[in-house]
């Protein structure tokens, strides 16, 4: 079994991703998007908790989201993974289920 | 594909601020008609749902927790809740309505509902889940 | 692959009506099919005809409509949460007296049952909210 979590809140507001990461098993899938996605940008407070979770889940980030927040990739955390919406919806193939994370 | 599968709902949401809390409890109610294998997961603000000693009075409002009890009956007794999210919000299992069930399979014998897990069970409690509501 | 989608929240406050409708368009280009698109909470916002966006927005009702009427969709408003917001076809507009109804083409309204049974019909359930 595995699971694709997507979270959609920014982290700077809510609790949503760390309820997530501390809830994801290894080998997850996490996809950031709506404002989830500012929890993938490195140089940020909640930097730490993504980069030391990186060891242990596969995290995505969707790029529509980014573009429209004026999100460049070059600020993303090193091994997070843009997708578009096509790849959002190979994760939710490749992975058993969906825990959305509200 | 077998006819019954394994339905997790997740709360994560407090009660009365918003609508969340009350409208996912009737999905849950309205669900267990259809005999699935239902468990329930409080998390983060959501443990304020089941929390003792509401009273809506003074809003006028309708208090739906006194509903939460009534689970038990409609076969709902997986009812887990995150020991970390209680106890960052100040919280131990006697601040939770005593949910109960009767299990058919022990005479039926009246049993607790809630189980208290720690954030490392629980996971592997959602890993183990095919249909996963959240509210 | 078969998909059910549960939409949580209206069009224009939040963006996961306009997530879902994209994920929706992406999983259908790949050749999925969608069991059934479910409107919850405020998401039964969605099923009203009523709305008239500025032209230079997107009119995400009709978006749904006319994605429904190319794929064929079941775009089902949940009744318990359309009663409370009065989103209204002529079932329930007869039903409870009303002076008209809204509801927008391609939708129908219909039980939770309909949450649950896309739940078990399905082969994933994707979940749009706050």
């Amino acid at each position: 079994m595995s699971t694709l979590h997507t979270v959609n809140k920014s982290p700077f507001d809510r609790r949503a991703l760390e309820s997530c990461l501390r809830l994801a098993t290894k080998g997850s899938a996490v996809l950031l998007f709506e404002d989830g996605v500012y929890g993938a940008m490195k140089g940020t407070e909640k930097s730490a908790i993504v980069e030391k979770a990186l060891g242990d889940v596969s995290i995505y980030v969707l790029g529509a989201d980014m573009k429209a927040r004026g999100v460049d990739t070059s600020k993303l955390i090193d091994g997070i993974k843009v997708v578009d919406y096509k790849g959002f919806v190979d994760l939710t193939v490749e992975n058993d289920k969906v825990n959305a994370w509200l | 594909m077998s006819d019954i599968k394994k339905f997790m709902y997740i709360n994560t949401k407090a009660p009365y601020g918003t609508i969340y809390a009350w409208e996912s409890l009737e999905v849950v109610l309205i669900g267990a008609a259809f005999e699935q294998e239902v468990s329930m997961a409080f998390i983060g603000d959501g443990v304020y749902q089941i929390a003792k000693g509401q009273d809506t009075s003074d809003l006028g409002v309708k208090n739906f927790s006194p509903t939460y009890s009534a689970l038990g009956d409609y076969d709902v007794n997986k009812i887990y809740v995150e020991k970390e999210s209680l106890e960052a919000r100040g919280l131990t299992l006697d601040d939770l309505l005593g949910l109960k069930y009767e299990d058919e399979d022990d005479d039926w014998a009246e049993k607790d509902s809630i189980r208290v897990v720690s954030s490392t069970e629980l996971a592997e409690i959602l890993e183990q889940q095919e249909v996963v509501f959240s509210f | 692959m078969k998909f059910g989608i549960q939409i949580n929240e209206g069009p224009y406050n939040h963006e996961a009506s306009v997530s879902a409708l994209n994920f929706v368009r992406a999983a259908l280009d790949a050749g999925h099919e969608i069991f059934r698109v479910f409107f919850y909470h405020d998401g039964v916002n969605n099923g009203t005809r009523y709305t008239t966006p500025p032209q230079d927005d997107i009119n995400i009702v009709n978006s749904w409509s006319e994605l429904a009427e190319k794929h064929n969709l079941d775009l089902v408003v949940c009744v318990a949460a359309a009663q409370r917001r009065g989103i209204v076809d002529e079932g329930e507009q007869e039903r409870n007296g009303k002076d008209g109804n809204n509801i927008a083409p391609g939708f129908r309204i219909s039980g939770l049952g309909q949450l649950i049974e896309a739940g078990i019909q399905s082969d994933r359930l994707v979940v749009f909210g706050d």
